[in-house]
């Protein structure tokens, strides 16, 4: 086997982990109060004061990155465990018993799947109402579905199998056979999609808070700060690209871990 | 034809499914329609009354009974925030939506063919390892930010249009089209990336296939074996990230009209959220869902022109 | 002349920086109307010998050393241009798989044609015409019906004479079929070895048959080549081969055949009476 070097899953790793410390940085210390308005330093450019720049209220740009960067992981990790943990709960109970519970469940997710998921958050979020939690709660239930479908069939492939009937024929629980048989089986691409996961709420969590029904203020959000500055955007354009860049930065590292983790399962 | 009734079938039942969801979901909402409909100060007398007239006091089922059926006659309710029929002002800023995802789409489609094939051409050479480092991070920018870089460029720097005057329809239809071109680039982009490395893949495994092999053993050249055999055998898979990424546009449509201040479906939508205005709500709703579950009806239809194994699939 | 003359062959396989050398020093000819057979085990070379021919090798394996000359000319030298004037015309293949060897999306009548299309300037009617006349030849049953027929709704064996048409209608001189037998059970098997027979005998059409199995190659071959870590290991006429080989490995391919031991009993016992 040719040994390779899995470059995806390096730089992926290494932006995460660049990123995660300036989120655990950013709880303790940043270098302006992220909410401390100046009206004397509106619209700074970029400097050595600012790194970023401030933005219309003369807010530092660098310091409410780092919070939003914050709130962005805390989404993002809160999202995918919720999302994955039912998720694959449901796909291990249907795809191992199967059934009339299967076949229920698995309808209502193809009715759920039909829906753009953006679409089915706007949805959960005008039912349940706008902020962080809402955020957390409807995306994780976008997540559900995908989730549980492909441990599923991951189930559904090794019910059958022949280590599975021995186990059973030698009186080994059902719990037991799940968790510690099967499972074990299904995890590299649980982490791989709960990386493609990361990615995805990333990107709705700043769409939907670009859209003002996500995060509200006075909570930094890297997307409400992008919709925000866009009416400065002629005279003022730093205050948009910061922000904007920290998302891609966010989402492309997710992407390339996950890139890099089916390449490895691959092998 | 046994295939098609099969999947006209499924389409019903989902459908069902779809409207029901919908509708259940706002029905158990803290704070009812009627509620929402008088305001805070109306008292509770003339609110519980609101709610017989409304018929809100009967059983979920049978609610869901009456409201499809009207729905099934094209009665789909009227607009608490502008007491208007929801008809009327949903269906004028259809055309907004639809021309914003045909566009994209045709973008996508005519960017990530021809990208998609030259990086299978190339796999492992440097122009493929461009093609794919470029990929995997345009499909991390989301769209509204692709959006305001090309304002930024395009509009503000560049003036090659007018940042926020959208042009409707009804005044020039050229000046629609081309006011759409920008927020249709900006959703079409990233999805451009993920479609070239979708059809990327899907060329690059039709490769190691025997028949590839016959057909060159029969004095095809390279070309004639890519687009004659390869090509339509990795279109398959292809066609099905296609149906996906035609309903993520809708969904990005809505994003991306507020980039663009474009007052179109989407902008409805969030305004009609925040209003609590439900039946307009509902019916966006249960109208895209009903065409995303079309599109993926129409590319069962084309997988079955395409591949002749399909009708025999269960 | 022989028609495919064989010189010192060398296939090496690359990957990374290690490489393997999966056909070694190998030489063979094969003359006009002959039936010439390899014999080996998987991994023995044959498959990559017969690959090598049509320059037909993936991308990470190599010609590395010797010729191959076809009708006089040295084909190994070939670019992919004048490749593809031989390729189908010249020398027709016919691969293991039926079912993965045809295009899944393509009718049977569209790929009986294709070299035809390649090769040759014929109106649309002729080349069906053509195209069915070569079905019949290859007996497959109703050919203007399965002339519109897609792979998936033939039998195996129906598949492998669809093959065996697509390769034989620019009437080449070669037919290299590389275990055209395996993947089919034992009646059609012995079915498609006849008419492979058939063919040889009408269109004076030399073929190279590919197997595994000493006892199908007997069947057929006038000639038969035991190959064995991409080496040659033995060559000899088919009577020689099967009744007296001298090799030892030769010898543990015989006894692999699954009828051989009775047909050896049957000979021995009517040796006796």
């Amino acid at each position: 086997m040719k040994n390779r070097k899995n470059y995806s899953l390096i730089i992926g790793i290494t932006i995460v982990s660049i990123l995660f410390l300036l989120f655990l940085m950013g709880i303790f210390y940043t270098p302006y109060d992220p909410d401390a308005m100046n009206g004397s330093e509106k619209m700074l450019a970029p400097s050595i004061q600012h790194l970023f720049g401030t933005d219309q209220f003369g807010r530092d740009i660098f310091s409410r990155v780092l919070k939003g960067i914050g709130t962005t992981f805390l989404i993002a990790i809160s999202t995918v465990c919720l999302g994955a943990g039912i998720g694959v709960l449901i796909g291990v109970l249907t795809g191992y018993f199967g059934g009339w519970l299967d076949e229920v469940l698995m309808r209502v997710n193809d009715a759920i799947v039909a829906f753009p998921s953006i679409l089915l958050a706007l949805i959960f979020i005008s039912v349940l109402g706008a902020g962080k939690n809402n955020v957390v709660l409807a995306l994780a239930i976008v997540f559900i579905p995908s989730f549980a479908r492909m441990t599923r069939s991951e189930f559904l492939a090794n019910r059958d199998m022949d280590y599975v009937k021995s186990a059973k024929l030698m009186g080994v629980s059902s719990l037991r056979i799940m968790l510690v048989h099967i499972l074990p089986n299904a995890i590299p691409t649980i982490l791989s999609m709960m990386a493609i996961g990361f990615n995805n709420a990333i990107l709705a969590e700043a769409g939907m808070s670009y859209l003002g029904i996500g995060v509200q203020p006075p909570e930094a959000s890297l997307g409400r700060m992008l919709s925000e500055s866009q009416i400065y955007l002629s005279r003022a354009p730093w205050i948009a690209i910061f922000p904007g860049l920290a998302i891609v930065l966010l989402a492309l590292s997710f992407s390339l871990i996950s890139e890099g983790l089916s390449k490895k399962g691959e092998r | 034809m046994k295939y098609l009734w099969k999947k006209v079938g499924t389409l019903i039942i989902t459908l069902l499914i779809v409207s029901f969801l919908s509708f259940f979901a706002f029905s158990v909402i803290p704070g009812d329609a009627a509620q929402s409909k008088l305001g805070t100060e109306a008292t509770e007398e003339q609110v519980k009354a609101l709610r017989e007239e409304m018929g809100l006091d009967k059983p979920v089922l049978i609610r869901y009974g009456k409201w499809i059926t009207q729905f099934l006659q094209g009665d789909f309710g009227e607009s608490y925030s502008y007491s208007l029929p929801v008809k009327e002002i949903v269906l004028q800023k259809m055309p907004i939506m639809i021309a914003l995802v045909l566009l994209s789409f045709f973008w996508i489609l005519v960017l990530s063919i021809p990208i998609g094939i030259v990086s299978a051409q190339h796999e492992n050479r440097l122009l493929d390892y461009i093609i794919r480092i470029g990929n995997q991070t345009v499909m991390a920018i989301p769209s509204f930010f692709i959006g305001m870089i090309i304002t930024l460029i395009f509009g503000i720097s560049l003036k090659w249009f007018m940042p926020g005057c959208y042009v409707p329809i009804e005044d020039s239809f050229f000046g629609f089209l081309s006011y759409l071109i920008a927020p249709s680039v900006a959703i079409a982009l990233p999805k451009t990336a993920m479609a070239v490395k979708i059809l990327r893949s899907a060329i690059v495994s039709q490769k190691d296939m025997d028949y590839v092999r016959t057909a060159y053993s029969r004095g095809n050249t390279k070309r004639q074996v890519l687009y004659r055999h390869m090509l339509r055998n990795a279109m398959i898979p292809t066609m099905t990230f296609w149906a996906m990424t035609l309903v993520d546009l809708i969904a990005n449509s809505i994003i991306i009209e507020k980039v663009f201040s474009i007052p179109g479906l989407g902008t409805m939508l969030i305004t009609s959220i925040s209003n609590r205005d439900y039946p307009v709500v509902q019916f966006i709703i249960v109208f895209v869902a009903t065409l995303v579950i079309l599109i993926n009806f129409l590319i069962d239809l084309l997988y079955a022109k395409i591949d002749p194994r399909v009708s025999i699939r269960k | 002349m022989a028609l495919l003359e064989v010189k010192n062959l060398e296939v090496t396989f690359f990957q990374g920086n290690a490489s393997k050398s999966v056909v070694k020093d190998l030489s063979f000819c094969t003359e006009q109307g002959e039936i010439v057979g390899i014999v080996g085990e998987s991994g023995s070379g044959k498959t990559q010998t017969s690959l090598s021919i049509l320059q037909l090798l993936k991308d990470n394996a190599k010609i590395i050393k010797g010729s191959i000359f076809f009708d006089g000319k040295e084909i190994s030298a070939y670019d992919e241009k004048k490749m593809q004037s031989i390729r189908g015309k010249e020398i027709g293949m016919v691969f293991q798989e039926p079912m993965t060897a045809l295009n899944p999306l393509h009718t049977v009548g569209k790929q009986v044609e294709e070299s035809m299309k390649l090769h040759l300037h014929l109106s649309k009617e002729d080349r069906k015409k053509r195209a069915i006349d070569f079905m019949k030849m290859v007996e497959l049953p109703n050919p203007e019906d399965v002339y519109h027929k897609y792979p998936h709704q033939l039998s195996g064996g129906m598949r492998q004479r669809v093959m065996i048409a697509s390769a034989l209608c620019m009437e080449p001189k070669l037919l290299i079929a590389d275990e055209p037998t395996t993947a089919l059970d034992v009646t059609v098997q012995a079915q498609i070895l006849r008419l492979l027979k058939k063919i040889n005998e009408e269109k004076k059409v030399s073929i190279l048959f590919i197997s595994h199995d000493l006892g199908v190659v007997h069947k057929l071959c006038d000639r038969v080549l035991v190959m064995q870590n991409g080496k040659k290991v033995e060559e000899g006429s088919s009577e020689e081969i099967f009744h007296a080989p001298k090799e030892a490995y030769t010898k543990e391919l015989l006894l692999a055949i699954p009828n051989r031991t009775t047909s050896l009993r049957k000979r021995r016992r009517e040796g006796m009476e």
